[in-house]
């Protein structure tokens, strides 16, 4: 039973991070019917850049919780601009073209991105800094859940409760909202569709950055590639979870587990 | 008001817009008839910037606005009841009202014509927190109007309002494209299939065939031309 409750903890945690990628792919789609290939790159590049931020605040002792939220933020940002430039300039120019052209430009961006950390980085595996510390008060369940699961949970779920806020209460959440149902009238009311496609862009990344920097400090090690196969399965998640925006939230912790569970029984 | 000089719109190689010219002065409301495929929907896309104007001019208050975007196009004050009324069906009545008014920050006067809005149709304030798409087609034309009049515009284009109603809805409707038109002066343009209807409203029309005005002229004479009775009025 413990070993059930164990690997329900853990797959529960990755769960709620594959489903922050996850997002990315479903407000994407949900507003321009992009499956968008480069998310996980997008990813891969903020697990990037927390390492290097981690690392280099590290070397300078600052305390963990500050590396930890510097890290987050740097990511969030540098993401952020990957995600709005790659819009910008391999998906914007395609918007009336035949569906079929976004999305190998997708598949193009996927590809150079990687390649381009590949050359610009490295190919091996970076050890990853251990950024949350077994907290003491844990000790007692540490055996069932350990604290960085926890974190992760409580940062995924906080983020999820703001972008749920943003989404419906927000001028530009109800603009993504009146995007995504009808492109037409969202530009007759006076929408900036543009700009609304931008901030979309930017959220999903920021959201798959810091998706990144728990993953990445979860499982210790990154390099180039795993954004292609995080990107696959949290686009399974999306799908599974179905493309809406609620539902990608609700779909993916519950996957996770039998993913997680799945793979166990699989291998043991 | 607004003026069209030599406009010209086309999908690919089909031009569905030769050579329009038309104006329509303040205050007045103005309709387009025709046949379907004949080119009225296209004439209100390019208005609003939806569809990209080849070639010519659209002016309004003498300022050009053809390669304007279509958020620039609304915040001058020309809104669009497209055909179909493209309500947001997801959120609710209240929620497409306010999405009408997205580009005002003026609190109290969005209060205000939120009221002025569900005193028109007492039905929209009743159904507020219901979805846009579980209203009738009557409701949600009533409702697509009102988004529109959310904007305040000066200037108001209306796509068949009255296609798919019942009568007695299509006359409800009539009335009070009529009653904004005299209490806020709000300019109106009329495209319409039914041109019986909405010859009696208007001051002025223009017909439209084949992507091409080939009549223009004040209501009156319009009703009593002997082509458009043939053509258009059936009679
Ligand atoms: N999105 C489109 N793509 C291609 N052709 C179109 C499109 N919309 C309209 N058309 C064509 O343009 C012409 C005018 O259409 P439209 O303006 O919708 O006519 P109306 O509103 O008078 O019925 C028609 O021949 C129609 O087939
Ligand atoms: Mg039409």
């Amino acid at each position: 039973m413990d070993y059930f409750i164990e690997l329900f903890c853990s797959g529960l945690t990755r769960g709620s991070i594959y489903a922050l990628i996850a997002l990315g792919y479903t407000m994407v789609y949900g507003i321009i019917g992009l499956i968008n290939f480069a998310h996980g790159e997008i990813y891969m590049i903020g697990a990037f850049t927390s390492f290097i931020v981690a690392t280099v605040l590290s070397i300078y002792g600052f305390p963990l919780a500050a590396i930890v939220v510097v890290a987050g933020v740097a990511a969030a940002i540098w993401s952020s601009a990957y995600g709005y430039t790659v819009e910008k300039i391999a998906y914007k120019p395609l918007r009336h073209a035949p569906r079929l052209a976004p999305l190998i430009s997708a598949i193009g961006m996927s590809i150079l991105l990687q390649n381009y950390v590949l050359l610009a980085q490295t190919s091996d595996f970076l050890p990853f800094p251990e950024l949350i510390p077994e907290f003491a008060f844990m000790e007692p369940i540490a055996h069932i859940i350990g604290s960085s699961d926890i974190v992760i949970l409580l940062t995924t779920t906080v983020v999820m409760l703001a972008l749920t806020f943003l989404i419906k209460f927000t001028r530009i959440g109800k603009a993504m909202r009146a995007t995504a149902q009808d492109r037409t009238m969202a530009l007759l009311v006076g929408i900036n569709v543009d700009r609304v496609i931008s901030a979309t862009f930017i959220i999903g990344s920021a959201l798959a950055a810091i998706g990144g920097l728990l993953i990445a400090s979860h499982i210790g090690q990154i390099n180039f590639a795993i954004g292609f196969i995080a990107g696959i399965k949290a686009f399974t998640a999306a799908v599974l979870g179905g493309i809406v925006y609620s539902g990608s939230c609700s779909g993916e912790p519950d996957s996770g587990p039998d993913r997680k569970f799945c793979h166990r029984l699989y291998f043991q | 008001m607004l003026e069209l000089k030599n406009v010209q719109t086309s999908y690919g190689n089909i031009q569905a817009l030769q050579d329009v010219n038309l104006t329509i002065h303040a205050g007045e409301i103005v309709t387009l008839i025709g046949a379907n495929g004949a080119g009225k929907s296209t004439t209100l896309m390019t208005i609003s910037g939806i569809v990209p104007c080849r070639r010519g001019k659209i002016l309004l208050k003498g300022q050009e606005i053809q390669a304007l975007s279509p958020d620039k196009i609304v915040a001058l004050g020309v809104c669009q009841v497209p055909e179909g009324r493209h309500i947001f069906a997801d959120l609710t009545v209240r929620e497409n009202l306010d999405l009408g008014a997205f580009l005002r920050t003026d609190k109290a006067g969005i209060k205000q014509d939120l009221e002025y809005v569900y005193s028109l149709f007492p039905i929209l304030a009743e159904r507020r927190h219901q979805s846009g798409g579980t209203l009738s087609g009557g409701q949600q034309q009533m409702l697509a109007m009102s988004r529109a009049l959310m904007a305040r515009p000066q200037l108001l284009l209306l796509d068949e309002p009255s296609m798919g109603l019942a009568p007695l809805v299509i006359k409800q409707i009539f009335e009070i494209i009529k009653a904004i038109n005299k209490e806020h002066n709000t300019t109106i343009f009329l495209v319409e299939q039914n041109a019986h209807q909405a010859l009696h409203i208007a001051d002025r029309g223009y017909v439209i065939e084949n992507g091409r005005i080939i009549l223009a002229d004040s209501a009156d004479k319009l009703l009593n031309n002997p082509d458009v009775q043939k053509a258009y009025l059936g009679i």
